[in-house]
């Protein structure tokens, strides 16, 4: 299981990659994906959504079972990952590279985990 | 407190995620996942851990009649070492469970029962048995375990004599040695594939597993065994059938012979045709539906789902669920409500999958 140090990490396993200008890039991380097992369909919001710190803006869907993606931040969706929707094996295959949505006019809250933090949360949880 | 199987050990020891399910700890997947499980058995070999299944000993000179009092299905012109599937009733119509019924002499009845409903069915027999018979409930001395696949007879020819395993669809012989172990083995499965299930004292249970694993079968997990049921359009019990629809709605109507007397029956015929019943729906827009979903037509609802998945081996997701008649014909385009939004569905035939037979 891997904890890129340049991501930030959510308790509800999601990640945040910062690109500038405001804007940041959200995907969930490989203890998430490990945890949901093989994915087979997303449910992704639409560009222009505005999206709330802590809620839910995409589902995953494993054979089994539903779940859902919070956002880790505030913001506006700039961008949809349409190819991971297709793809969402992506997901399982390679998390971090893995990204939902771009999401602009961020700011970024101060209480997000840094990979050494959300590596012993995961271990905690486990 | 849930119930081990004797092969818990391995599931966690091969990686399994265990899960409670049915009153046991059973192995949902391996580190393979339901796609690459499912899969496999589609196009290889796979073995199930189906140990919390239960199992019943029925015999003495009225086993007969009283299977024939309790039970839909009629087991007169069954011959000994054949396999029949039948639902068990309520008084109401509504199923107490489904099982098999394995006839192994003139007088003596082998029934596997689910899991969930293994107490529940050996009271309920046991209440109705009349005359001469001696009723056994033998599931925590059974292990079973299903091989299913194509290249199931490659693995099993390594370790039993493939002239002495059943031939027939639905039959099985006893005392069949597999692996060493003395094995009933029979020509019956949970996942539209050609395979057999081994039943056998539980202290064998490590050396045949071991011995199919060693072969090349792949362990799977109840994921998988859920997902190959539903592309294959087999009934769960508390799914397409529970203690409130009757088997006539599920379809199941070849089980049930309505020219003998049975608990249900009157119940059965005051029912008369019934309005709804039970297809397949495949998914034309985007998205997956499940279990306990609404169905419609514009603003009219025509029914609901039972069970819901992505079928991994047709790559489409697909649900069972019950519709008005008139609706049922193949091709009907119906949506399903999944969280508020509405998904593009067609209504299909039953099964979803059908395997190439040789």
């Amino acid at each position: 299981m891997t904890f890129p140090k340049n991501l930030k990490y959510t308790e509800t396993h999601e990640w945040v990659e910062e690109i500038g200008d405001g804007r940041v890039r959200v995907g969930i991380t490989d203890y998430a994906q490990d945890q949901l097992g093989d994915l087979v369909y997303v449910t992704m919001p639409e560009e222009g959504d505005e999206v709330t710190e802590g809620q839910s803006f995409a589902e995953v869907e494993s054979v089994k079972a539903v779940s859902e993606v919070n956002s880790p931040v505030t913001g506006t969706i700039a961008v949809v990952n349409e190819e991971l929707a297709e793809t969402p094996e992506a997901i399982n295959d390679t998390p971090y590279e893995a990204w939902f949505v771009e999401l602009s006019d961020v700011e970024m809250p101060d209480n997000l985990m840094d990979a050494d933090e959300y590596q012993d949360f995961v271990e905690a949880e486990a | 407190m849930d119930k081990k199987t004797p092969l818990y050990d391995r599931h966690v020891a091969l990686g399994g995620t265990i899960v409670p399910f049915g009153g046991f700890l059973l192995p949902v997947q391996y580190k393979t996942g339901v796609l690459m499980e499912h899969n496999t058995v589609r196009e290889h070999v796979g073995i199930f851990d189906v140990s919390h299944m239960g199992e019943a000993l029925l015999s003495g000179p009225d086993a007969l009649a009283n299977l024939n009092a309790i039970l839909t299905n009629s087991f007169d012109s069954m011959k000994t070492g054949a396999c029949r599937y039948t639902i068990m009733l309520y008084p109401d119509g509504g199923c107490v469970d489904d099982l098999i019924v394995y006839r192994r002499g003139e007088d003596s009845f082998l029934l596997v029962l689910n899991a969930s409903n293994t107490d529940k069915d050996v009271a309920w027999i046991r209440e109705h048995l009349t005359g001469d018979v001696t009723f056994e409930n033998i599931s925590d001395k059974v292990a079973q375990i299903a091989v299913q696949g194509p290249e199931t007879k490659a693995v099993m020819a390594g370790l039993a004599d493939l002239e002495a395993l059943p031939r027939k669809y639905y039959s099985f012989k006893e005392h069949v040695t597999v692996a060493g172990c003395d094995c009933l083995v029979s020509r019956t499965g949970y996942t539209g594939e050609f395979g057999y299930e081994i039943y056998t004292a539980k202290e064998n249970a490590e050396t045949v597993w071991n011995a199919l694993l060693e072969k090349g079968a792949m362990p799977c997990g109840l994921g998988a065994r859920d997902t190959l049921r539903l592309e294959a359009g087999m009934p769960l019990y508390g799914h397409e059938i529970s203690e409130t629809i009757d088997p006539v709605t599920a379809g199941l109507g070849f089980a049930i012979k309505m020219d003998k007397p049975f608990i249900g029956r009157e119940a059965l015929l005051a029912k008369g045709e019934p309005t709804m019943t039970r297809v397949g729906l495949r998914v034309t827009g985007r998205g997956i539906i499940r279990e306990h979903q609404d169905i419609y037509q514009g603003d009219v609802k025509v029914g609901n789902t039972t069970s819901g998945t992505f079928c991994p081996f047709l790559k489409v997701a697909c649900a069972m669920a019950y519709v008005e008649k008139d609706k049922a014909v193949p091709g009907t385009p119906v949506e399903v409500e999944v969280r508020g939004r509405r998904v593009a569905c067609e209504v299909t035939a039953l099964p979803f999958y059908n395997r190439a037979k040789a």
